[in-house]
């Protein structure tokens, strides 16, 4: 109880708090703008750190980074322009509903799941770091394999189409991700001696390209104006969330529960978390074919598990100094700055320095809300500007993000190839999204499956061996070939089902 | 009040757009607007840390911003061409790291340190020999033993990707020992965080990687630290000898970080700039910075630099080229 006052001290004072709040506006700020990312957010925060005491510095980089990947959702669902990759997950139903009028309970449900999710993270983070940190720690490339091969997965289930232009889509952005030098074998792949594609795709221009300017594209093409959105419902950001929350309970939970799981393991992070998280939602779903058309229920899941990942990411950060993802990374450096080295130590010599943290999130995944509310109204006031006016401002906004991410005109020239991509693509019903998937999982999966076979000496056995390795994979090949079995005993006893009734229910 | 600040803002850009040429001949001045510093690394690794820091303390020095742009990707070619690429006028600087000593033997660039004016080396981290700690190995004798008395490749190393530093910091010491230098098999990981969680995982046998990098992991107790890969044994890890301690090789590798210039920069700014770089690297700031960290701390003015990184582009030719891992 001592260690609680003492951490509450710590927090509650004008200036800590201060420092919450206009970190938070810097990090909406931040994250709002597509191309700047959270983690740009917590590399600028790093400098003015330097100056403030333990709990101010971790407090503001907290703060802003919750805000960002929050903020991200904002031009995903007005503009279609998804802030980070996670957010990619479900731009689609969220950008319908803003089409269909619903814009403010689209945003709203993102605002309160991700609340949700990140306190659920916390929770989970102060009560079990230690334990589940342990567990993180025994996955090693093969786990990582099954892990990203179920991810991949997804994009069958995610794409709304035919799962032929699901693989279509997915191969795209497979493709893409080989090229560079960024690969196991350390070898330039297509790069044709050009010193920029070392770097390969840069996956927030493709992004941006993919999702933003095909759409200008395709409003310039059809030069149609969008309907006019109704928005005369004022209060409707928290008011449709209670029903939201009462209607999709289980999918609150298994989305900030799958999050925070997959958050804490040091090689998944917040993208894979709200892919995975999304696909369970459709597949589990009463409704599934109102997925990827404005559902909102894919949004109460994935919402919250992205943000449940960000706070999961803190567990092995914590405990064993080992980064979860970039901006973990960042902040470690910051904690050893600090004198909080992390690892178990620091839960025994400084315990009120650590609730103190714990404080910090959860007060800044509270200031979420209002705070989000305000940004939410105010952005949407860009829906009421005329289409001729709102897509010149949207490409410069295009350019100006994908020039951020790296410095570079290079990352403006990929947007533009990505967009005409995208037109292209959707001009012919290929699904964007699994694009996407292929893009952020693809390294991913070739740097684990070539690191395993170097060490299980070519042998193909070794991916089932270690037992975590073994269940994922039977799980993996068990989601498999569900629909493969299915398939052929409606062939053999020449049933004329439908496929829905015979899709698997566990 | 707005739109006036605007005009005026406009004017000024006017002005150095029509004036500028001269401006830029007569340095004395210098500098009288924002510096970039590149840094060829993601945001949230060592080399940003130390660039942001540097940043930070070289904009009091010089009194004008310092602005810290990350230029990531393909191993650090596009970051160290950038830096080489930019005018050598003073207003684009940046950290050169030791992948410049790599990356031209490995045929991915023309780019060499000759194309640099260096400025001072700031830091230097050696690399270590580190195993799980639930590993047989108590000693690194009990690790060379084995990797001398299993077979080829049975042994298992991590902590860069394919031709990185630290593999390289390997295979030095292996042919050092006169061993073949694919006698352990190098796994490619995503640096050195990845590569110790792998080896806790059970993944690889070692990560021979600065103990800096497995340091909150050998706090924790789940990493042991068997040998430095430096003359003397370092300040922040005494009770862990050296290679030649442990067992009498004669390897050593350090992984450095350089303040850089683009060649070709005039006398003067070169003059002002390396004064207080000098500066900002004894300022309290930084040395506090660092040992905190658990960055080692190295100081080398210009022509000891340079020299520096001249042997060591040497070395790491010789090693990669028996290794097989330098370009035809």
């Amino acid at each position: 109880m001592d260690i609680l006052a003492q951490a509450a001290g710590l927090v509650f004072q004008p200036y800590v708090l201060l420092v919450i709040f206009a970190s938070a506006c810097f990090g909406l700020f931040v994250g709002a703008i597509p191309g700047l990312t959270a983690t740009m957010a917590t590399a600028l925060l790093v400098p003015i750190t330097f100056f403030m005491d333990p709990v101010p510095a971790i407090a503001a980089i907290v703060t802003a980074t919750a805000m960002a990947i929050f903020a991200g959702d904002i031009p995903g669902a007005l503009l279609r322009m998804p802030g980070t990759p996670a957010s990619a997950a479900y731009v689609e139903d969220a950008y319908l509903m803003t089409q269909d009028g619903r814009g403010d309970e689209a945003l709203g449900a993102v605002l309160v799941f991700s609340a949700i999710g990140g306190i659920f993270g916390t929770i989970v983070l102060v009560t079990t770091a230690p334990a589940l940190a342990e567990i993180a720690l025994k996955f090693s490339s093969f786990e990582y394999f099954w892990l990203v091969l179920l991810g991949l997965s997804c994009a069958i289930f995610v794409s709304p189409s035919s799962v032929t232009r699901g693989m279509i889509a997915l191969l795209i952005g497979l493709f893409a991700a080989t090229i560079g030098i960024d690969n196991p074998a350390g070898q330039p792949r297509y790069t044709f001696g050009n010193v920029e594609l070392l770097a390969g795709v840069q996956f927030i221009p493709a992004m941006i390209g993919l999702f933003a300017v095909s759409e200008v594209l395709r409003s310039i093409v059809y030069s149609k104006e969008r309907p006019k959105i109704d928005r005369s419902g004022k209060h409707t950001v928290f008011k449709r969330q209670w029903t939201n929350i009462r209607r999709y309970p289980i999918q609150m939970l298994r989305g900030s529960a799958t999050g925070t799981a997959i958050g804490a393991l040091p090689g998944a992070g917040a993208d894979i978390a709200a892919w995975i998280s999304y696909a369970v939602s459709k597949q589990f779903s009463r409704q599934k074919e109102k997925f990827g058309r404005g559902h909102v229920e894919g949004l109460v899941e994935a919402g919250a598990s992205n943000n449940g990942a960000v706070s999961g990411a803190w567990i092995p950060a914590l405990v064993f100094g080992i980064p979860g993802d970039s901006i973990t990374a960042i902040v470690i450096g910051v904690l050893y700055v600090k004198g909080m080295n992390p690892g178990p130590t620091v839960f025994i010599n400084d315990p009120q320095l650590i609730y103190a943290v714990f404080m910090v999130f959860f007060l800044a995944n509270i200031i979420m809300l209002p705070l989000g509310w305000v940004a939410i109204k105010g952005a949407s006031t860009l829906l009421s500007i005329p289409n001729r006016v709102l897509m010149p401002v949207i490409l410069l906004f295009c350019i100006v993000g994908s020039f951020a991410i790296n410095n570079s005109v290079f990352g403006v020239l990929l947007m533009l190839i990505f967009g005409v991509l995208g037109f292209i693509m959707e001009e012919n019903d290929i699904p964007i999204a699994p694009a996407i998937l292929g893009l952020v999982l693809g390294p991913m999966l070739e740097q684990n499956f070539i690191t395993s076979m170097i060490k299980a000496d070519g042998s193909f056995l070794a991916f089932f061996e270690r037992p975590i390795a073994a269940g994922l994979g039977i799980f993996t090949i068990v989601v498999w070939s569900i629909p493969i079995i299915l398939y052929l005993r409606r062939r053999w006893a020449g049933s004329e089902a439908s496929p829905k009734e015979d899709l698997p229910q566990g | 009040m707005r739109k006036r600040t605007f005009l005026a803002a406009a004017a000024a850009l006017l002005a150095t757009a029509v004036f500028g040429a001269p401006a830029a001949l007569a340095q004395s001045d210098y500098p009288d607007r924002p510096i970039q510093m590149i840094v060829p690394w993601g945001a949230g690794g060592g080399t940003d840390a130390v660039g942001r820091i540097f940043a930070s303390i070289l904009q009091e020095e010089l009194g004008v911003p310092v602005n810290v742009v990350n230029r990531t990707g393909g191993s650090g070619v596009v970051g160290h061409s950038a830096i080489a690429t930019a005018k050598p006028d003073g207003y684009t600087i940046g950290i050169v790291t030791i992948e410049i000593d790599m990356m031209h033997w490995q045929g991915l660039t023309d780019l060499t340190y000759k194309d640099f004016d260096f400025l001072a080396m700031v830091n230097a981290d050696p690399g270590g020999v580190m195993v799980s700690a639930d590993s047989d190995y108590e000693t690194a004798q009990d690790l060379l033993d084995a990797i001398k008395s299993e077979p080829k490749g049975a042994l298992k190393a991590s902590g860069t990707g394919q031709g990185g530093i630290w593999h390289l910091g390997l295979l030095g010491w292996l042919l050092s020992e006169d061993l073949p230098p694919d006698q352990i098999t190098w796994v490619p990981s995503q640096g050195s965080a990845a590569g110790i969680t792998d080896m806790v995982a059970g993944g690889v046998d070692l990560v021979p990687s600065s103990l800096a990098e497995g340091r909150s992991m050998i706090e924790a107790g789940k990493v042991r630290p068997l040998a430095s890969m430096s003359e003397e044994r370092q300040e922040m890890f005494p009770d862990v000898p050296t290679l030649k301690e442990a067992v009498g090789s004669d390897w050593t590798l350090a992984v450095w970080r350089t303040v850089a210039a683009p060649k070709g920069l005039p006398d003067d700014v070169k003059a002002k700039l390396a004064g207080a770089v000098e500066k900002a690297y004894n300022s309290e700031e930084y040395q506090k910075f660092m040992a905190d960290r658990g960055f080692g701390m190295r100081w080398a003015g210009p022509e000891e630099a340079t020299e520096v990184v001249a042997s060591d582009d040497e070395s790491l030719g010789r090693v990669m080229k028996e290794a097989g891992l330098a370009a035809e």
